[in-house]
């Protein structure tokens, strides 16, 4: 079974996304959530006292959502606070968008902000945060002892294994990097947008064997916002609606040490369920955002998301299918490895995919893209969720 | 079962962040004073569960004990640090992080304790070692087994 029910019924109709080349952005993170919320509804046409639901995932003290509404100055119907890490984003679109279809709401707002790299500037713990002792959780019972670099050394792991299992080569992970970096360079608002080679990658300190630091995603301030309404108001607003086709999500573990298999994440659960839904096949995407917190990362993704066989990732990337004017254009704004990272990069991934679908992205557009993918992944390849987005001619 | 290997912490270092220990884990954590290798099972599942836990992840059934395991296992995935971690890991040089795969099946988190860390390789035979904590209670850490 799968969330056919879903398809077409709700749209994205506003994004906004506030990224530096700098990598640093002015302002608390409400104040940024409210600029990117501003925006995004000025985007879709759309005011503050037309939103009835909202989605938030980090929260200053117990309740994401309701703190958000609160400074908002709003009283949702519908609220969502669910947290997943960098696939927050892509599970909130998937409940919005049964919601929308449900009627149980009618405009809902899915934003985030995060400054690790100011904080880090100032002396804070920025993106280190997550190793704070996190009291008698597994996760300090059973990892933090053994001195395991988070999150990389958990990325680590699976690429060691999936080189065992696989024969996949620290040159094929470093295509990736290489390609995601072309797409920076046609993106003025990239963090880094210098062209790299393979070797670049491969002469770039070791970070956790066999991961180098060009392996690996940045650490940035960011922000963005996200607004849907049901694909019939939608059609009345002020730019072309990105209809969600199908959305899939499926979580396998929280720490990296209880992941069922280290070389097949949730998405080969998320990504199957996604295009059930749209009704559509792999070969029929033309532009996807896949989580690229690591190389690996987006080489499991491609394998499980069925763009290409298990086990032949290191294959179907070497030879830049990924890049502008690849087959498979991927992470089109440079990506977290190149464009932004503030910890979470879901949120970036989905505004991308809608500005693709518009037209809007200049330089680094596709030429023609009706579909696209957008595949989030939360915690250490924990939590998994695949949306897959059309424009009006694909409904 | 042949006699327990003990392995120094070496002279210099920070101190291992300490594991808290849960309802579930006590007797766990309790037999690496001695030191012993234990693992939860559940009795009726008759499976082992690792990280201890107070219900069985399969069956959800609450009979539940813990058994003497060989202390054999082979390397799953691992990852050499270049640099520690955090304070915890100062001073030990490039170590290694790896996924072990126990004899009786259930993998865990640990570190190969070798001289030479960048040789240690996914399938490599390796068998249990006990830091000493500074609490009386061991980490199982695991060393190679020669060929």
């Amino acid at each position: 079974m799968s969330g056919e029910g879903l398809r077409a019924k709700a749209a994205i109709v506003g994004v906004a996304d506030a990224v530096s080349p700098t990598g640093l952005l002015e302002g608390s993170t409400r104040a940024l959530e409210v600029q990117v919320i501003r925006e995004a509804l000025e985007d879709a046409g759309l005011t503050i006292a037309d939103v009835d639901a909202v989605c938030s995932n980090l929260s200053n003290g117990w309740a994401a959502s309701l703190e958000l509404a609160e400074y908002l100055g709003i009283s949702p119907r519908w609220t969502d606070s669910t947290q997943t890490g960098g696939s927050s984003f892509e599970i909130h679109v998937e409940h919005a968008a049964a919601a929308i279809a449900l009627g149980l709401c009618d405009v809902a707002v899915i934003v985030y902000a995060a400054t690790p790299y100011s904080s880090f500037k100032k002396g804070g713990p920025g993106f280190g945060s997550r190793q704070a002792a996190p009291g008698p959780t597994p996760v300090a019972e059973w990892e933090m002892p053994f001195g395991n670099r988070m999150p990389m050394g958990a990325y680590a792991l699976a690429a060691s294994r999936h080189m065992y299992e696989f024969g996949t080569t620290s040159e094929q992970l470093a295509q990736i990097a290489v390609d995601t970096r072309q797409w920076a360079s046609m993106n003025p608002r990239a963090r880094l947008q210098e062209l790299i080679t393979v070797a670049d990658v491969l002469d770039s300190p070791m970070q956790a064997t066999p991961l180098h630091k060009l392996d690996c995603c940045l650490v940035t301030d960011g922000a963005g916002a996200i607004v849907l309404t049901s694909a019939a108001r939608a059609r009345d607003l002020r730019k072309a609606p990105a209809l969600v086709l199908g959305t899939g999500t499926c979580h396998t573990h929280a720490m990296i040490s209880q992941m069922p298999d280290l070389t097949t994440t949730g998405a080969a659960v998320s990504g199957p369920l996604a295009f059930a839904a749209a009704r559509l096949s792999p070969a029929e995407v033309d532009v996807v955002q896949l989580y690229d917190s690591f190389t690996i990362t987006v080489l499991l993704l491609l394998e499980d998301l069925g763009f290409c066989p298990k086990g032949e990732g290191g294959p179907f990337v070497s030879d830049g299918v990924l890049a502008p004017g690849g087959a498979l254009p991927a992470n089109t704004t440079g990506g977290g490895l190149a464009y932004t990272h503030p910890g979470m990069f879901g949120m970036f991934l989905l505004v991308e995919a809608v500005r693709q679908l518009r037209g809007e992205c200049g330089d680094r557009q596709v030429p023609g893209a009706e579909v696209a993918l957008a595949h989030g992944s939360g915690g250490v390849l924990s939590a998994m969720s695949t949306v897959i987005l059309g424009t009006e001619a694909t409904a | 079962m042949s006699e327990a290997i003990l392995v120094d912490v070496p002279a210099g270092v920070g101190e291992r962040f300490r594991p808290p220990t849960s309802p579930a884990s006590e007797p766990f954590w309790e037999a690496t004073r001695e030191p012993r290798f234990v693992i939860q099972w559940c009795v009726p599942c008759d499976r082992p569960i690792h990280f201890p836990r107070e219900a069985c992840p399969g069956c959800l059934g609450t009979d539940l004990d813990f058994r003497a395991a060989s202390g054999r296992a082979v390397v799953y995935a691992v990852s050499v640090m270049a640099k520690p971690a955090n304070p915890t890991m100062d001073g030990r040089g490039p170590y290694v992080v790896a996924l072990v795969e126990l004899a009786e099946g259930v993998r865990m988190l640990t570190n190969v304790i070798t001289p030479d860390p960048y040789s240690v390789v996914v399938g490599d035979a390796v068998t249990v070692a006990w830091e000493p904590l500074t609490d009386g209670r061991h980490l199982p850490v695991f060393v190679p087994v020669a060929p």
